[in-house]
């Protein structure tokens, strides 16, 4: 089975465990990882307590106490899991890949939000506008959220827009747009950050009073499109 | 009728043990840092362990009572008082209307919890009573109390024929928390997915040296004091970690993730702690000295599992008490 040579079962603490694909960043790896979780989302795993998509692995948190009651007493929880994790992965997950949402997030690349595109601009010998276009023109995929509520990690940007975080983390508004190294992502939150910030969406991409709080997910394809400052002002104020 | 804050501490805000189910979209767990604490002091007062209980860090906010409640405190010990007079940790006490709660003088420990059995009267975000600060939700207003916050009690009790006249009445029952007074200062790790990563010996180092809570501890995690080495720098794609991770840092410390961790991270997860042992840790602040000692999964499992059927004696036990408690006294009548 070609799964079977590919991951490796690992624990994260007593309570949790990785399946782990390899330590990359990879379209195909993480394609993988989605449609596991997805499938684990929609047939949980007796004893589950969540599974949650990273790059190139699934942890997935179980109720020790609960299982050590439902399995016979001489067998480990852990090695139960290990079992059962190994049995599943003997799932054909081949044919259950979904039509990823596609997600069009508007962005105001002004000089007043796009703090680093001037370094940008400087490093990489373009200017503001090849820099936008670059960063607008194609179609993201969203491997994972982490970090903060709704921060999504997204790649990859084009090559000749690849920038490394900077040293020391400033303060970042919500909404912002940056990159680090080949991700793009956006800051949901006021939070401190490295990412080196091209813009701004209106957009509110977590929103804790809406049953569903963040506006994107794992496995997500995200297009960005610019916007004007007053499109970005009258959207804060008009449309929902 | 409710509870009022008349003075702020530095950072008291209301958990639970955790808001599980959402860190596929980054919302991280949260939750009581010392979840045995929380549990303990919850089954005194007769409520379920997954009840919102307060956490208080010293200097601790000080607390009006508006109406007759019954409460406890455990974890850190913080000389809790009740009109300035001495209530004992791990004791369900019933207050008068209109009595404040202190805490007056920091003795042990790091985090104090309150369980109240009027219980909170607060909205659970995404399941879980828990404060995420970060993001501003969950808890009351998703933050730390404030001077003149009122939250109101979700029930009432009447006491009048257990207080008399008196400001409180201390009931004659103590929760058993002996595991954790037992001298394991040492505190049990698993090695993790990346320990390879470390040379023989630092491998040797962390089971062998001290290694001191440096002043970067928080909810967060703990940065520890006493530097390991890798073999190799090594680049890692974010990947899960949770509450125990131990990773190591670029300039080759430790930090040991707490309760508000994020769902992921880059550093290696050379280890992480029994979560059984999570609770001793919590009680940790900056300055003090732990030792690890070395388990495996087979053994943290087991140290879970004693710890939870410990949980569950006392919870019947509490039960008992209070029942019995009542009985008697209605009995007398």
């Amino acid at each position: 089975m070609e799964n079977s040579a590919s991951y490796k079962i690992h624990f994260i603490n007593d309570s949790a465990v990785a399946i782990d694909f390899g330590n990359v960043i990879d379209r195909e790896i993480n394609a993988k990882v989605i449609t596991l979780f997805n499938y684990l989302t929609q047939h949980p795993i007796e004893g589950m307590i969540e599974a949650i998509p990273a790059y190139s692995s699934v942890a997935i948190y179980f109720d020790i106490p609960l299982l050590r009651k439902k399995i016979s007493s001489h067998k480990k929880v852990y090695e139960w899991i290990q079992n059962k994790l190994n049995q599943l992965m003997l799932t054909e997950f081949a044919g259950l890949q979904t039509i990823p949402d596609l997600i069009r997030i508007p962005v105001c690349y002004d000089n007043d939000f796009a703090i680093d595109l001037p370094w940008i601009a400087e490093q990489k010998s373009l200017t503001g506008e090849e820099i936008i276009h670059l960063h607008s023109s194609r179609q993201y995929h969203v491997y994972m959220l982490g970090f903060l509520p709704g921060f999504s990690y997204m790649g990859e940007v084009d090559q000749r827009i690849v920038v490394p975080r900077k040293p020391e983390p400033q303060s970042i508004l919500a909404g912002s747009v940056g990159i680090a190294g080949k991700q793009t992502g956006i800051y949901p939150l006021n939070s401190p950050g490295g990412w080196q910030i091209i813009g701004r969406t209106p957009l509110k991409m977590f929103d804790q009073n809406k049953a569903e709080p963040c506006l994107l997910k794992a496995g997500d394809s995200v297009e960005f499109y610019s916007i004007t400052k007053d499109e970005f002002e009258n959207y804060q104020s008009g449309s929902a | 009728m409710s509870l009022k804050i008349i003075k702020a501490g530095v950072l008291d805000t209301i958990q639970d043990l955790g808001r599980y189910g959402f860190q596929y979209l980054g919302i991280n767990p949260g939750g009581a840092m010392d979840r045995f604490a929380a549990q303990v002091v919850n089954m005194l007062v007769g409520n379920a362990s997954c009840e919102a209980v307060v956490e208080l860090h010293f200097p601790s906010s000080i607390f009006l009572f508006e109406q007759e409640t019954m409460i406890a405190v455990g974890g850190a010990d913080f000389s809790a008082t009740i009109n300035g007079e001495d209530i004992p940790l791990w004791q369900p006490v019933i207050i008068a209307k209109n009595s404040i709660l202190q805490f007056e003088k920091w003795k042990k420990g790091a985090r104090c919890y309150l369980a109240i059995r009027e219980k909170l009267a607060i909205q659970k975000w995404l399941g879980s009573y828990c404060t995420n600060i970060k993001a501003t939700t969950g808890g009351f207003n998703g933050r730390a109390f404030q001077k003149n916050d009122e939250i109101s009690l979700k029930e009432r009790n009447e006491y009048k024929c257990f207080l008399k006249d008196k400001d409180f009445v201390i009931l004659p029952w103590q929760a058993d928390i002996g595991w954790k007074e037992t001298p394991i200062d040492r505190i049990a790790v698993v090695p993790g997915n990346e320990w390879e990563l470390l040379t023989k010996e630092s491998r040797k180092k962390i089971f062998r040296d001290f290694f001191v809570i440096g002043s970067l501890a928080d909810r967060m995690g703990y940065r520890l004091q006493g530097t390991l080495i890798a073999k190799q720098n090594c680049e890692l794609v974010s990947s899960i970690v949770s509450f125990g991770t131990i990773q190591l840092l670029p300039n080759g410390e430790l930090i040991v993730l707490m309760a508000d961790h994020q769902t992921a991270g880059g550093y290696p997860r050379i280890a992480y702690v029994a979560s059984a042992h999570l609770p001793l840790l919590a009680q940790k602040q900056p300055g003090d000295k732990i030792r690890f000692r070395f388990t495996n999964q087979e053994h943290a499992e087991e140290l879970l599992f004693l710890q939870q059927q410990h949980l569950l004696q006392l919870q019947d036990a509490c039960k008992f008490r209070l029942e019995e408690f009542y009985n008697t006294v209605h009995g007398g009548h």
